[in-house]
């Protein structure tokens, strides 16, 4: 058995420890936020918070993650209360199909929670490893830039306490 | 409102459509279509007479129900990820004089939805939204004579709220009550009421897609996302190239690994399935390692494959426009003699293309289940109906036994894995009856595996007189086919596999003037005699079929490039040329408000490895305009050409949601940079050798351009043009303007800005 922190909830799952974190989100969690995108940590569609840093979790076998909480896009809110980043996606409308979205806001959130008013150079060196194939760029920088412009977001807090 | 169906101007709809008798081959385009025929997006068409997609489903009740359960709208196209679900939506909403939340609306699925073919090739809003503009008029005028007889008042004083009709008297009817007794299963008429787009509250609006809310917060809205009660994990192991034959493989190792269902094997199809998702995958592995197979073939290299392309086995489709008359296109099974050239030519300019993918970031998936004798497949295919035809061909099921519904997936921009995978899904259910399976591609398969967006080869030789006016054009190109679409079993690679494999229809290319390689080969401006020759490659070296654009891509840059060349030549300015060879009023439009808009002036002073480039292209001659300006820096130190700032202007009809429209452009300007400046699929001797992302690179954060800004110009009352692919040309075609502003030197090989390019030395 694997104890795993997600999203500020423990479980305890049944799963073989070589087991990237991407399955055990997706498929024991069920949450749908964290995508299968190359399995090789190249473009982003997977990535995930753990203790805050952003990872590829398509490598990241599940037994790695310890204690250290890890974060998904569904943390960040709700479609009734949207966090700030996703609210800025939704005002830009920055989505064209959406399948590299979830891995864009928690990479960009990752970079906002440590970073107050990133530079723009910032911001796409942070945001290089993530791809989008419909050419959403010009939107996804615009809204990433009107969170940094309000200050550094607050990091998950209690969460990392209790990890 | 008097609203035209044709997406060209009316004078010249008129022209061309008298001219109908004079061609010589099939010259359809989506504007113009007899009974019978099939449309270039695999639609039969029913009634001519009628706009839109209500040619091939002409019954109103395809389209809108109203029941007890409320008012249904039904579209057969598919959200791809450019926001039509949102724009049909909206032109119903204002049509129908409902909110959006107020009804139901569905789209693609074969059990419920009007057949519309593809959604492909910014037909969507021209040809569905058309329908729906239509179907909907229709139908709210029934409701409102119908509610009048109800009533006993005349139909001119009913207003129409919220979903709602109301009287003067102030006596109201829900639609579902004003539809009782109307029966809506009757044909549409060829004209709608008149509507008034002073009273739009959508169409015209920038209104939020409705799918993003849940994208940005982790709710199930991908095929990827569905988890069936009891659903199995497959994942499948394809050869290493298109002809390598399967001469062994041990399963029994794989079949006693934890989680494993079964192996399936049938001739050279191999695959597995298992409890859980990352069992299937590690079988997966497993199975590939056991796996022995011999290639029968070796394939030309990126060095050589323009040479190949030219001694391929072909068919020649010459096109041609004397006097700046109709398009005429023959075929022909041999190279005929070229007419003799007016005179040497002014300019000679030629491109080569390597091949592309569509790369979506989400591989093909898809989920499928066989139960009581029914096959369901969920899939993010573009066309559910053309996929469930060949599925019903392939397994033997009638067509009433196959339901195809379409699920978004990740973006296409064409025809990619999806069938092929939705192919597999239901093979391997309808093996494993009463257990849904999903199939999920892996990166290096959908790679490897989805058709390529084909190399080209293009050699133009323009014919100018001394004041500069040109006189004559010939235009040669080389590609394999762009609509290796699904017209029979055969064209899903599982049914190529089996045992028993079934051979893909012969190819066909989509006809002028929508083209296919040649699309877009036809330049819009004014010249006496034009000719295009497209040499239909049948062979093909590697699959291929459409992504965006199609030929249009390497088109245009090839005729800009020449527009641009020859206005050196003639000492004019590139914009001021253009305008020179152009009639069309909405062409010249956007060409000026590009150049206005971005302060263009040919003797700018500009920053040390900095230029300037201006291109313009309407799609396909017959839908969106689009002119482009941009700024390029090239730095050769950092090996980098990015984007600066640039200007689009465009025109596509009456626009439905101009964020949409706005988003479409940017989109564009953006993935059709990157396939211009950094891909190109490497190939060799044992096929594709690019199968993830580094040996495939493309375009990300730090290249993006630095500004996009896209002019719009609204045509209330006009018809929609449709916008998600109108870029993809003139950025192409910019980007090697500015360069060789730059440089001095025009490149002739895309991809231009690789790390090893000549670009950089």
């Amino acid at each position: 058995m694997i104890e795993l922190h997600v999203n500020g909830e423990a479980h305890r799952l049944d799963v073989a420890p070589e087991t990237p974190l991407l399955y055990v989100l997706r498929d024991d969690l069920k949450l749908n936020g964290a995508k299968f995108g190359c399995g090789m940590g190249q473009c982003g569609a997977c990535t995930v918070l753990v203790d805050g840093r952003p990872v590829f979790s398509c490598l990241f076998p599940v037994s790695s993650v310890g204690a250290r909480p890890v974060r998904t896009v569904e943390s960040l809110g709700t479609v009734e209360r949207p966090g700030p980043l996703q609210k800025a996606f939704i005002d830009h409308q920055a989505v064209q199909c959406g399948y590299c979205i979830a891995g864009m806001i928690m990479r960009a959130q990752a970079l906002l929670e440590t970073v107050a008013h990133p530079s723009e150079q910032q911001i796409r060196e942070h945001m290089s490893p993530n791809l989008c194939r419909c050419g959403t760029h010009m939107r996804i920088l615009a809204a990433i830039r009107e969170v940094a412009a309000q200050g550094r977001l607050p990091g998950a807090g209690p969460q990392k306490v209790s990890a | 409102m008097k609203r035209s169906d044709a997406p060209i101007d009316q004078g010249r709809r008129a022209f061309l459509a008298g001219s109908g008798l004079m061609v010589s081959f099939a010259l359809l385009g989506s504007w113009r279509a007899f009974a019978g025929q099939e449309n270039t997006l695999g639609a039969t068409i029913l009634a001519p007479d009628l706009p839109g997609d209500l040619k091939i489903e002409p019954v109103l009740d395809a389209w809108i129900k109203i029941d007890a359960r409320g008012v249904t709208v039904c579209s057969g196209k598919v959200e791809l990820g450019t926001g039509v679900r949102t724009a049909l939506w909206q032109v119903a909403a204002d049509q129908l004089a409902m909110p959006l939340e107020r009804f139901t609306f569905v789209t693609a699925d074969t059990a419920l939805t009007p057949d519309e073919g593809y959604t492909a090739g910014s037909h969507t809003m021209a040809d569905g939204g058309t329908a729906i503009y239509h179907a909907a008029a229709q139908v709210r005028q029934m409701l409102l004579d119908a509610a009048a007889a109800k009533l006993g008042v005349p139909a001119r004083e009913l207003a129409l709220h919220d979903g709602v009709i109301v009287a003067a008297d102030g006596r109201q009817l829900t639609y579902e009550q004003a539809a009782e007794g109307v029966d809506l299963h009757q044909r549409a008429k060829p004209v709608s009421p008149d509507s008034d787009p002073s009273t739009f509250r959508y169409i015209g609006h920038a209104i939020p897609r409705v799918d993003i809310p849940a994208k940005v917060t982790g709710g199930a809205a991908y095929v990827q996302d569905m988890r069936l009660e009891g659903m199995l994990h497959a994942r499948v192991v394809r050869p290493p190239d298109a002809s390598a034959q399967l001469e062994s493989v041990d399963t029994r190792a794989v079949e006693a690994m934890p989680g494993v269902v079964k192996v399936v094997r049938d001739g050279n199809y191999l695959a597995v399935l298992a409890e859980r998702e990352w069992q299937a995958v590690q079988a997966m592995r497993a199975l590939r390692e056991a796996a022995r197979w011999r290639s029968t073939r070796r394939y030309p290299g990126n060095d050589t494959i323009h040479a190949a392309l030219k001694a391929l086995p072909q068919r020649i489709y010459v096109t041609t426009r004397e006097g700046n008359g109709p398009v005429r296109q023959s075929q022909h099974a041999a190279p005929d003699a070229a007419p003799a050239a007016p005179s040497p030519a002014t300019l000679s300019v030629g491109f080569g293309k390597q091949y592309v993918i569509h790369g979506s970031i989400g591989p093909s998936c898809a989920v499928a289940v066989y139960r009581d004798g029914m096959l369901t497949v969920w899939t993010h295919t573009q066309g559910v109906f053309p996929l469930r035809a060949g599925l019903a061909e392939w397994l033997g099921l009638p067509k009433d036994k196959l339901r195809c519904i379409h699920v978004e997936g990740a973006g296409c921009y064409g025809h990619n894995g999806a069938d092929d995978a939705a192919a597999d899904a239901a093979l391997l259910a309808f093996r494993t009856p009463g257990r849904p399976v999903r199939v999920q591609w892996m990166r290096d398969q959908e790679a490897a595996w989805e058709p390529l967006g084909p190399a080209m080869l293009t050699e133009l030789e323009a014919f100018a007189d001394e004041a500069g006016q040109l006189q004559a054009w010939r235009h040669a190109l080389w590609s394999t086919p762009h609509n290796e679409r699904i017209v029979n079993a055969g064209r899903l690679i599982p049914a190529r596999l089996l045992a028993r494999p079934v051979a893909s229809a012969p190819s066909a290319p989509i006809p002028q003037p929508e083209g296919d390689a040649d699309r877009n080969a036809v330049p819009l401006y004014r010249i006496p005699s034009v000719r295009v020759d497209m040499h239909f490659v049948t062979e093909m070296p590697f699959r291929t079929s459409a992504m965006r654009s199609l030929g249009g891509h390497i088109n245009v840059v090839t005729i800009e490039s020449a527009m641009d060349e020859l206005a050196e030549r003639f000492g004019q300015d590139p914009v001021a040329y253009r305008l020179r060879h152009l009639d069309d009023a909405r062409a010249r439009e956007v060409i000026q408000r590009a150049a206005d808009r971005f302060g263009w002036n040919g003797g700018q002073a500009l920053p040390d490895g900095h230029g300037v480039g201006f291109a313009f292209s309407q799609y396909k001659n017959l839908m969106g305009y689009c002119a482009i300006a941009l700024e390029v820096k090239l730095d050769k130190q950092a090996r980098s050409v990015q984007i600066v700032r640039a200007v689009a202007a465009v025109d596509c009809g009456q626009i439905v949601n101009p964020d949409g429209l706005r988003n479409q452009i940017e989109g564009g300007i953006v993935q059709s940079s990157s396939w211009t400046l950094y891909e190109q699929v490497l190939i060799g001797e044992g096929g594709v050798r690019s199968v993830d992302w580094s040996s495939y690179p493309i375009l990300r954060f730090p290249q993006a351009p630095v500004a996009i800004d896209v002019q719009m110009i609204d045509r209330p009352g006009h018809a929609f043009l449709g916008a998600a692919e109108i870029a993809q040309g003139p950025t192409a075609a910019a980007l090697v303007n500015a360069i060789k502003r730059i440089t001095g030197h025009r490149p002739l090989h895309l991809p231009l800005a690789r790390q090893d390019s000549p670009l950089f030395a």
